[in-house]
């Protein structure tokens, strides 16, 4: 915990233009593109965007596991504690996975080995990373199970991942993840796979483990809704850049770009409805481009409807006050964006 | 077995009143497969029948004072008769034969499935789970032993070596690990690309465990199977080499019965008809084991 507090003073995880390529048979399509970001102990930032943003990606790179070949971080510095992460042996990066930087993924249904009892598995990281036998890790396993509201863990220690419902098993997850006391979380969309009262579930327990325990979590989704509800900090990304950042209340009120607008106009609005007629829900019309034939220009010109001449070439990032950037020629201070004439 | 399972966990301590968990013993997993195998009353069979095969292979000869290559009655005497199972055409005791024949029938067929297993897995495993060059490589030295006809192969290194026990059952695992490397490549293939193998390396495993505790269980399924099918094919395949005389003429297999006797398969059905059925009943015995096994190594069906 002291250790927790020292660092709350200097970012926990520092992340500095960081790229990643990949090498194809047409040359190197790069799919992160000088993505920064830092976060605090005990403190949540989300990450959103739609499908083939790069999301994923971003969580892969920061635990090392980029698949390569093709996959390569080409540029870029992941400063976990002040080391860097990516001049890091094999080995050491090993060590680190799972003990000071650990990750929940989407399906839990298929992230457990379903051979093994869960109780197993999660003792499985413990003993990767600490000293302990198998009596003690147990011990260990059991607390845990209990601290993610597994009901009666000394019972489900022994079951097998097939016996325990969705919600379980991403508690599961969870607690595998947190065996070793964790600097870093990343839960890559956690509650895709789940109903909606277990999402809720599921985000309350990782705020109450990260006030327990003071960890940074990234939360990784596409959904606003849960940004809003967990994250300090929001990064929205677009095609494999960054193309807003800042605190999650001023960005959610007063979205700059117009990928961030868009996003949050999609939300379906569930309110009284006193029109007679009911409204369709915003489209952000298209698809995220194809990374290996992208345009020199801004990655979201194609679809932006406030689309101006200086969109076809890419947009520096401005810093605006707060520590709010934004990847956008003509940031709209507006919410609502209705027809934006290009002047 | 659904009842009997809810009733163990009902039983289970929970934790005592003053706050210390009660930590119980883990399940043995080693024992609750065994129990799942023995409720199993096919596989149970199978055990029975490969127990008793390995028993008349140990004991039998001990017993069964004889020599199975001694002429000791008119030939091809029917069974039933003086002699159990009959004569064959030089007058040899087929039930003799059968007994003496056991032991290296079975111990051929062990040995030469063992190399296949060590050597199909290892290769399998390595060239799916790494893939890229060492997949190259060690793909192409597959294909190099599956073009070659392994009677040939195996012809050709029962030749080099002397004829024997053990080069007959080097010769057998050396020609017949290709299939199941192949197999195990593709199941690696398939199953290295599942979340939950990135979740294990998440938490720091290393290439060694992902091979052989993560990904090899998932995959064994398919592979008992082709294993206990490879013990079949060995027999089988032993039969031919002794056939071919490249066999230990000294040492009686099953195979070696039926290579003798092929020639008088119409005029006297039983000189051929028993060392086959010895063969097929130990090869079935073998395949219920292996599903049996598969059945009980698998978590999902335990409770059922």
């Amino acid at each position: 915990m002291n250790q927790a507090i020292e660092n709350s003073i200097e970012p926990v995880l520092d992340v500095r233009s960081l790229c990643v390529d990949f090498d194809t048979k047409r040359g190197p399509v790069r799919v992160l593109d000088d993505i920064s970001f830092s976060l605090n102990a005990g403190s949540t930032l989300g990450i959103v965007g739609e499908s083939g943003c790069g999301k994923s990606m971003t969580a892969l790179a920061l635990m090392g596991l980029v698949p390569s070949p093709p996959g390569r971080i080409s540029s870029g510095e992941i400063l976990l504690h002040g080391e860097n992460l990516l001049e890091a042996s094999k080995k050491r990066m090993r060590a680190l996975r799972g003990d000071k930087i650990s990750m929940i993924f989407q399906e839990p249904m298929t992230s457990l080995n379903p051979v093994y009892t869960v109780g197993n598995q999660v003792a499985e990281s413990i003993i990767y990373h600490q000293n302990v036998t198998k009596e003690e890790a147990r011990e260990q396993v059991i607390e845990l199970l209990r601290s993610v509201q597994i009901p009666a863990p000394e019972r489900r220690i022994d079951e097998y991942p097939h016996q325990l419902s969705g919600g379980m098993r991403q508690r599961v997850m969870i607690a595998m993840a947190l065996a070793c006391e964790p600097l870093v979380l990343i839960a890559d969309e956690p509650t895709t796979a789940l109903d909606v009262t277990v999402q809720a579930q599921i985000f309350e327990l990782l705020l109450e483990i990260q006030k327990q325990r003071n960890i940074a979590i990234i939360l990784i989704t596409h959904d606003m809704g849960a940004i809003a509800e967990l994250a300090d900090d929001v990064v929205v990304m677009y095609a494999g850049h960054k193309i807003e950042e800042g605190s999650t209340i001023e960005v959610i009120n007063d979205p700059l770009h117009p990928y961030t607008q868009g996003l949050l106009r999609c939300m379906p609005d569930i309110g009284e409805d006193d029109s007679e007629v009911r409204q369709p829900l915003f489209e952000i019309v298209g698809n995220v481009p194809d990374l290996a034939n992208r345009g020199a220009g801004c990655p979201f010109a194609p679809r932006c409807t406030a689309r101006v001449d200086e969109c076809s070439t890419l947009p520096e990032t401005q810093l605006l006050k707060d520590g709010r950037r934004v990847k956008c020629w003509r940031p709209q201070s507006t919410m609502p964006m209705p027809e934006v004439t290009a002047s | 077995m659904g009842s009997k399972y809810h009733d163990k966990v009902i039983s289970d301590p929970l934790v005592s009143g003053d706050g210390e968990a009660v930590i119980n013993v883990p399940i043995e997993g080693w024992r609750e497969t065994f129990s799942m195998f023995c409720g199993n009353f096919v596989a149970v069979m199978g055990a029975l029948g490969i127990i008793i095969v390995i028993l008349v292979s140990i004991i039998g000869p001990i017993i069964l004072d004889a020599d199975p290559f001694e002429m000791v009655g008119t030939p091809l005497s029917e069974p039933f008769g003086e002699f159990l199972l009959g004569t064959d055409y030089l007058g040899r005791d087929v039930f003799a034969g059968i007994v003496y024949g056991a032991k290296p029938t079975v111990l051929i067929a062990i040995s030469s499935t063992l190399i296949t297993v060590v050597v199909g897995l290892s290769i399998g495993a390595l060239s799916g789970f790494y893939g890229g060059w060492i997949d190259n490589v060690l793909m192409r030295i597959t294909e190099f032993f599956q073009v070659l006809p392994s009677i040939v192969l195996a012809m050709v290194l029962v030749a080099v070596f002397e004829p024997g026990l053990i080069s007959i059952i080097f010769a057998i695992g050396i020609t017949h690990w290709t299939s199941l490397a192949r197999l195990t490549r593709a199941e690696f293939l398939r199953i290295k690309e599942r979340e939950l193998v990135l979740a294990q390396r998440a938490i720091g495993a290393t290439n060694m465990r992902l091979i052989w505790r993560v990904i090899l269980p998932n995959a064994l399924p398919p592979l008992i199977i082709s294993m206990t099918l490879t013990v079949g094919i060995c027999i089988l395949f032993e039969a031919a080499l002794s056939f071919l005389g490249l066999n230990d003429p000294d040492t009686i297999t099953w195979g070696l019965m039926i290579g003798l006797s092929r020639d008088f398969f119409f005029e006297a059905w039983w000189t051929v008809t028993f060392p086959g059925l010895a063969i097929l009943l130990t090869v079935l015995c073998i395949a219920l084991i292996g599903d049996g096994l598969n059945d009980a190594l698998n978590p999902k069906l335990r409770q059922r």
